[in-house]
């Protein structure tokens, strides 16, 4: 098993009084790709979003425990949740381009890092654009509007998008389940080739999809961790009866 | 046992009216209502354009009035009413637009200073125009401006008098709210979405509202500005005592000058006239100016606006 890159500790969360999140612990290895899965509600959103503190922007959210990224706490008190951001990229499930131009949007990231010159930029747009598998399709039009493009290019240019800034972990919440079947197949093979440099996490409620590009899977169900483990083991011999019925469609 | 629409349908036969007599009834009065308003829209153009249209013409727009105001056209009026007017929107729009930030980025909706500044806005949006013109009188000309004489030019009169920037400043109050509204309501279409991805890409705050949030809101700001700037070219009340005179025989030059504008052009040649018919088309005629003015400002307001709305869907 490759280095641990994530490591949760009796993570707790609260939306006011409501728990969503209980004593969660998790220990995600680094350079793979994990799914999470569960029924709609059960917090897979939620503690992907604690992963990059995107919580920290909603009111009333209580989190405890610990959550330790390359071994350090990033909800302690030196972290800067801005340099996290740019380490913990996210890919939402609703594609959501900036209403500027394909090359505008892959230089936010480079450009709110302080990077001018127009040639690195040039450079890292069409890093970016190719990395994500876009490049072809794009590159006669980068000063078109991003919204022009299809839902599943403009998902592929958030993609871009994420990866122009660097980040070594990418969180992704259901990034395909508004495509159609191309366009998924595409996401998929891109995380495949995403994970020899990126420790990739990915929400789904398709586990076929899981089951296609995760290396490890945890199941959640209530807010609590049921079980994690490698993804042939869970799809092929889950330990808990839940992840067992999740899994066969037999859940109700 | 009566089910419920069995109750209807009797206190319906029961009524004195029934529905559809109701209903006529009501799209009669909206229409009169509508007709109503339209008769006294278009007779206000009329008598303009009628009274005024034909002393209309580029001399009239760009001469100096002349005889006591009995001849000659309204150049300075328009001059002053647009110095102010561009004073008044370098103030309020900046203002206004932090302010908007603010409440719609920043304050948390349960805030005690958010909800202060809402009630604030508020009420200034209701406050009589008289109000804001005495208010301008008491406070930038009888306290700031006579502080600044005192420190600045050792009490010589130089600020402390009604002026350009003092009445461009109260007409700022005037229109502050609407440029806040405007402006929140823009910020607040903004998708959340929006706001995430800037913030998931490790942008602070502040860069997410620069960079996303005002580019986005641009057309909000737009709205507000021409919505304050025909507000204000329209007003008279709040520069009455504060900077606008009925005569000067040249443009202002400086901030601390009179100004002549096209409202209170109106107003004192209604009023104090010596020769009142002989004014009477030079009045048609500067309103019939000052109306198409702030239509065309409103009407820009609109289409913007609209297309605001419409992208928030
Ligand atoms: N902003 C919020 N405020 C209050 N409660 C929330 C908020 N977001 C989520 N919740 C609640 O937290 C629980 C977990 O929600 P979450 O979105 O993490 O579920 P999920 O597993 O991602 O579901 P789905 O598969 O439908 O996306 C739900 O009960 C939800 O109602
Ligand atoms: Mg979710």
């Amino acid at each position: 098993m490759n280095d641990i890159k994530v490591h949760v500790k009796d993570l707790d969360l609260h939306y006011g009084v409501n728990p969503a999140l209980k004593k969660v612990n998790i220990m995600i290895p680094e350079k793979m790709v994990t799914a999470f899965i569960g029924p709609s509600g059960c917090g897979k959103s939620t503690f992907l979003r604690t992963l990059n503190r995107m919580n920290d922007l909603i009111e009333n959210v209580k989190i405890d425990g610990e959550v330790r990224i390359d071994d350090i706490d990033i909800y302690g008190k030196e972290i800067d949740v801005v340099n996290l951001r740019k380490k913990v990229g996210m890919i939402f499930q609703k594609s959501n381009p900036f209403a500027k131009s394909i090359y505008e949007n892959i230089a936010f990231g480079p450009k709110i890092n302080g990077i001018t010159h127009k040639d690195t930029l040039d450079e890292i747009v069409e890093k970016s654009l190719r990395q994500a598998a876009i490049w072809d399709e794009v590159k006669g039009r980068l000063y078109n509007s991003a919204l022009s493009l299809s839902g599943g290019q403009q998902q592929r240019i958030c993609i871009a998008r994420t990866l122009a800034v660097n980040p070594e972990i990418i969180l992704m919440d259901e990034p395909a389940s508004a495509l159609d079947p191309i366009s998924t197949a595409k996401i998929e093979e891109l995380i495949h080739e995403l994970k020899q440099d990126y420790t990739i996490i990915i929400v789904t409620h398709n586990m076929q999809q899981a089951a296609r590009t995760s290396d490890y899977t945890a199941f959640f169900y209530l807010g609590e961790l049921v079980e994690f483990n490698k993804t042939e083991t869970i799809f092929s011999n889950p330990s808990k009866r839940q992840t067992e019925d999740y899994i066969s469609g037999r859940f109700g | 046992m009566l089910k419920t629409s069995n109750i209807f349908q009797l206190q319906g036969r029961k009524g004195i009216l029934n529905r559809s007599t109701i209903d006529i009834l009501v799209e009669g009065l909206t229409i009169l209502a509508v007709v109503v308003i339209i008769f006294i829209i278009v007779s206000i153009l009329g008598i303009m354009i009628s009274g005024g249209w034909s002393r209309l013409s580029l001399k009239f727009l760009s001469e100096y009035p002349k005889d006591g105001m009995t001849k000659g056209g309204i150049f300075p009026a328009i001059i002053g009413t647009a110095l102010m007017t561009i004073i008044m929107a370098f103030a309020a729009v900046p203002f206004g637009v932090i302010t908007a930030i603010y409440l719609a980025e920043y304050a948390s909706e349960r805030s005690i200073i958010a909800k202060t500044i809402r009630f604030a806005v508020k009420t200034l949006a209701v406050v009589p125009s008289i109000i804001f013109g005495l208010f301008g009188l008491g406070f930038f000309i009888g306290f700031v401006g006579k502080n600044m004489d005192v420190i600045l030019n050792g009490g010589e009169l130089k600020w402390g008098q009604p002026s350009l920037i003092w009445a461009s400043l109260t007409m700022a109050l005037l229109t502050l709210p609407v440029v806040i509204v405007s402006v929140e309501e823009a910020i607040r279409t903004i998708p959340r979405d929006m706001r995430e991805a800037s913030l998931a890409l490790g942008a602070t705050k502040w860069q997410t509202i620069r960079k996303v949030v005002l580019p986005g809101s641009v057309s909000g700001i737009l709205t507000g500005t021409i919505l304050a700037v025909s507000r204000g070219a329209g007003e008279v009340a709040p520069i009455l005592f504060t900077g606008a005179v009925y005569f000067m025989s040249d443009l202002p030059h400086a901030l601390n000058d009179q100004f002549m504008s096209l409202g209170y052009h109106i107003y004192i040649m209604s009023t104090q006239s010596a020769n009142v018919d002989e004014t009477l088309p030079i009045q048609f005629a500067t309103t019939l100016v000052l109306l198409l003015l702030t239509f065309s400002l409103n009407a820009i307001a609109v289409v913007i606006r609209y297309r605001i709305r419409k992208r928030a869907n």
